[in-house]
């Protein structure tokens, strides 16, 4: 007999994240051991068939994204997770998922790189990565959580997002997040705002999509419409086409659904102390409780700090944090790689706001004391 | 042609590989300025053959 | 109006088909259609998977639940459906540097896990799609246009490599022997249990071009001349058998558990069939 789980456990945040998922609605999850994200794969391998689910370790990353998308495509919620190196690897079918819109959340547990690394240390590298890791220009949703029961909320929300809009979702953890152990609550289904894939196709069109929408609807093999899926350019019945004002068309189409609609649920951050700072920290994922930290000490000491996470990373709360930034004198990015959200900041602010940075890559995590010192060094 | 049956041809999607002609046992089919050309359908015995090995789907028999 | 078999398995309004004349895929199409066709299954029961190549193109023009994935990867992909939807049959058409080359981890994983699929790998010897390079089944000494002064790699015999991964059912046809051809279809879609069936295909373009096999139809009388069923090679000499290829089946294995059933089993001891 399936083991009925406890509303409120000690968690991991990768255990946290196979729990959001079967309480999104996951039924198959495929994927390949590694370093830090494998309790993703272990849990997962414990807890779907308690539920009729289905798990398979793959015989690599890129056979686990394919068998997950190809599970989505017979109707089933899917999901895969990996690191760093198996997040390079699965790149290719990241676009197709794009391209071809289908459903299905890849969580990436970012670890030190490039190549084998650090792998059981900290990092947030794969930033850019998650954003323009497939080839050829394309939207994408990531999405950081920040602590074991921010996982399992924001892992719901990807899969949400992916049934929504019919995209690949990516859940952005690393290390810190992954390993961090605290209380969870598992939200059971029927509290928590699930959606599913619109199933009814329109006009018998597999990429057919109504006046004034951008999403065309997801009718699963097996269902009785006989259709076409290609990573191809393809036409609204889902062919192949070389016919490049529609090629165009999809194109803009498959960008603006992520534009659209990043008001209507894809766009998330969160502020703490921002009310009255002229200080402003930004950080995401696992830097974020060592930011949290600081702010409260530092305030303590006099200094007008607050915090600015995005949660949803890509698309970035630009309007948002530039906003912001008109109170703003310092804007100090945290993160743990060379700079990747800070090109992003040092993109859109532009004005008297001071970007500064501070960045980690040995493998060891931002402390609240470096943060500090970088708020008093700056106002010394 | 066998009664009942008939070759029946689709010259468009012809694009006159030749395995038809090449491989017809009563030599009914050639091919003439690269389709296919049913020369001589009294010979024909409805084997179906050429609809077998047509890559195009050109050339098929069917229920007269 | 083509065919009644064209008009019932495929989609015509796509058709004719991008092949170059005398290709063997398009055969090779036509007999996995005849062979759903034979076996009496539902069109929206059958699903075809493909990967990237001159093959894979093959699933566009099949009226089925038609999939055209990335590169090496379709049975991979095929995997997941099956799990999700046992009750589709799955029918994988692939190529050979698709199978064997880019996607042979996926093939020979996929054999050793016996899960219930049918894989028709359309091998022409060659990447046609790029413009012939050599492939991991071109036999050693002939050329691609990467293999400019001859093939030095050695080259698989899919039937076999696949038996002694675990597929529980192997055969190779023809596109010259078509009645065989389909009939080997067929018994891989009816086995319980991982099936991969080659065809040997035809690519006068550039398999045959590069290697001076002559016309389109030269090249189909080598296959009537040099497939010789498996069973006729049997009372061969060896010294007549030097270059031939052999067609039939070439093992199948029942009664080894099946993947998807294996793992109906894992839910029921877990209790999530409660």
């Amino acid at each position: 007999m399936a083991e009925k789980q406890k509303r409120f456990q000690l968690l991991q945040g990768n255990e946290a994240c196979v729990e959001g998922a079967l309480a999104a609605g996951m039924r198959f999850f495929a994927g390949y051991p590694i370093t830090p994200s494998t309790e993703i794969a272990e849990r997962s391998a414990v807890r779907l068939p308690q539920v009729g689910g289905k798990f398979m370790q793959m015989e690599d990353e890129i056979a686990s994204i394919a068998a997950a998308l190809g599970a989505s495509v017979a109707g089933t919620k899917s999901m895969t997770a990996t690191s760093g190196p198996g997040f390079s690897l699965k790149q290719e079918n990241i676009g197709y998922a794009t391209i071809a819109e289908i459903p299905i959340v890849i969580v990436d547990v970012m670890r030190s790189g490039p190549s084998t690394g650090l792998p059981t240390s900290p990092s947030q590298g794969d930033v850019m990565q998650a954003k323009w890791g497939t080839h050829g220009d394309h939207p994408v949703i990531a999405i950081c959580p920040c602590s074991v029961q921010d996982t399992f909320n924001q892992t719901v929300r990807a899969f949400n997002l992916a049934e929504r809009f019919r995209t690949p979702v990516i859940l952005l953890m690393d290390e810190i997040v992954g390993h961090m152990r605290e209380g969870c609550e598992i939200i059971p289904p029927d509290e928590l705002e699930i959606h599913n894939r619109n199933t009814h196709m329109i006009n018998s069109m597999p990429y057919a999509f109504g006046e004034g929408q951008y999403v065309p609807h997801m009718t699963s093999f097996g269902d009785g419409h006989l259709y076409n899926i290609t990573g191809l350019f393809h036409d609204e019945a889902g062919f192949p086409t070389n016919d490049n004002q529609i090629a165009g068309e999809e194109n803009d189409r498959i960008m603006k659904k992520i534009q659209i609609y990043k008001y209507s649920g894809i766009l998330d951050y969160e502020e703490y102390q921002m009310e009255d700072a002229d200080i402003g920290i930004v950080c995401y994922g696992g830097t974020t409780r060592a930011v949290r930290e600081a702010v409260d000490e530092a305030r303590d000491m006099g200094y007008n700090v607050g915090m600015f996470r995005p949660v949803t990373l890509w698309p970035f709360p630009e309007y948002e944090l530039v906003s912001r930034a008109r109170q703003l004198r310092r804007l100090i990015v945290v993160e743990h790689n060379y700079g990747q959200v800070l090109l992003t900041v040092e993109g859109i602010i532009k004005g008297d706001t001071k970007v500064e940075f501070i960045g980690k890559v040995n493998g060891t995590a931002i402390s609240p004391t470096e943060i500090i010192k970088k708020i008093e060094e700056g106002d010394e | 042609m066998l009664k009942g049956k008939k070759l029946c041809t689709e010259p468009e999607w012809c694009k006159g590989c030749g395995y038809c002609a090449e491989f017809c046992p009563k030599k009914v089919l050639i091919i003439r300025q690269e389709k296919v050309v049913v020369e001589n359908p009294d010979d024909c015995i409805c084997c179906g053959l050429c609809e077998q090995r047509c890559p195009d789907y050109a050339i098929w028999v069917e229920e007269a | 109006m083509p065919s009644k078999l064209v008009q019932e398995t495929m989609r015509t309004r796509r058709l004719p088909h991008i092949w170059c004349p005398g290709c063997g895929h398009g055969i090779l199409m036509r007999d996995v259609c005849q062979a759903i066709y034979n076996v009496g299954l539902p069109k929206e029961r059958v699903a075809i998977v493909s990967g990237i190549g001159c093959s894979s193109r093959a699933a566009g023009y099949m009226n089925y639940n038609t999939l055209h994935t990335t590169h090496g990867r379709a049975i991979a992909f095929a995997t997941g459906i099956k799990m999700a939807r046992p009750e589709l049959h799955v029918i994988v058409v692939t190529g050979d540097g698709d199978a064997a080359a880019i996607g042979g981890n996926h093939l020979i994983h996929a054999c050793r896990r016996n899960i219930d699929m049918t894989v028709v790998i359309f091998n022409n010897n060659i990447y046609g799609m790029t413009g012939g390079q050599y492939s991991p089944t071109t036999p050693t000494g002939e050329k691609g246009t990467t293999a400019p002064y001859g093939n030095i790699d050695g080259d698989f015999d899919l039937p076999k490599l696949s038996e002694a991964a675990g597929a529980t059912y192997t055969a190779r046809g023809d596109c010259f022997h078509v009645p065989q051809m389909i009939r080997l279809i067929e018994n891989g879609i009816r086995h319980k249990g991982f099936s991969v069936i080659e065809g040997v295909s035809i690519c006068p373009t550039y398999y045959g071009r590069k290697n001076k096999k002559g016309s389109a139809v030269d090249m189909m009388h080598w296959q009537e001349q040099n497939c010789i069923d498996i069973k006729k090679a049997a009372k061969m000499e060896p010294a007549e058998l030097e270059g031939k290829v052999l067609l039939g089946e070439f093992s199948r294995v029942e009664g080894r558990p099946e993947y998807v059933e294996e793992y109906d089993k894992i839910i029921h001891i877990a209790g999530g069939d409660r």
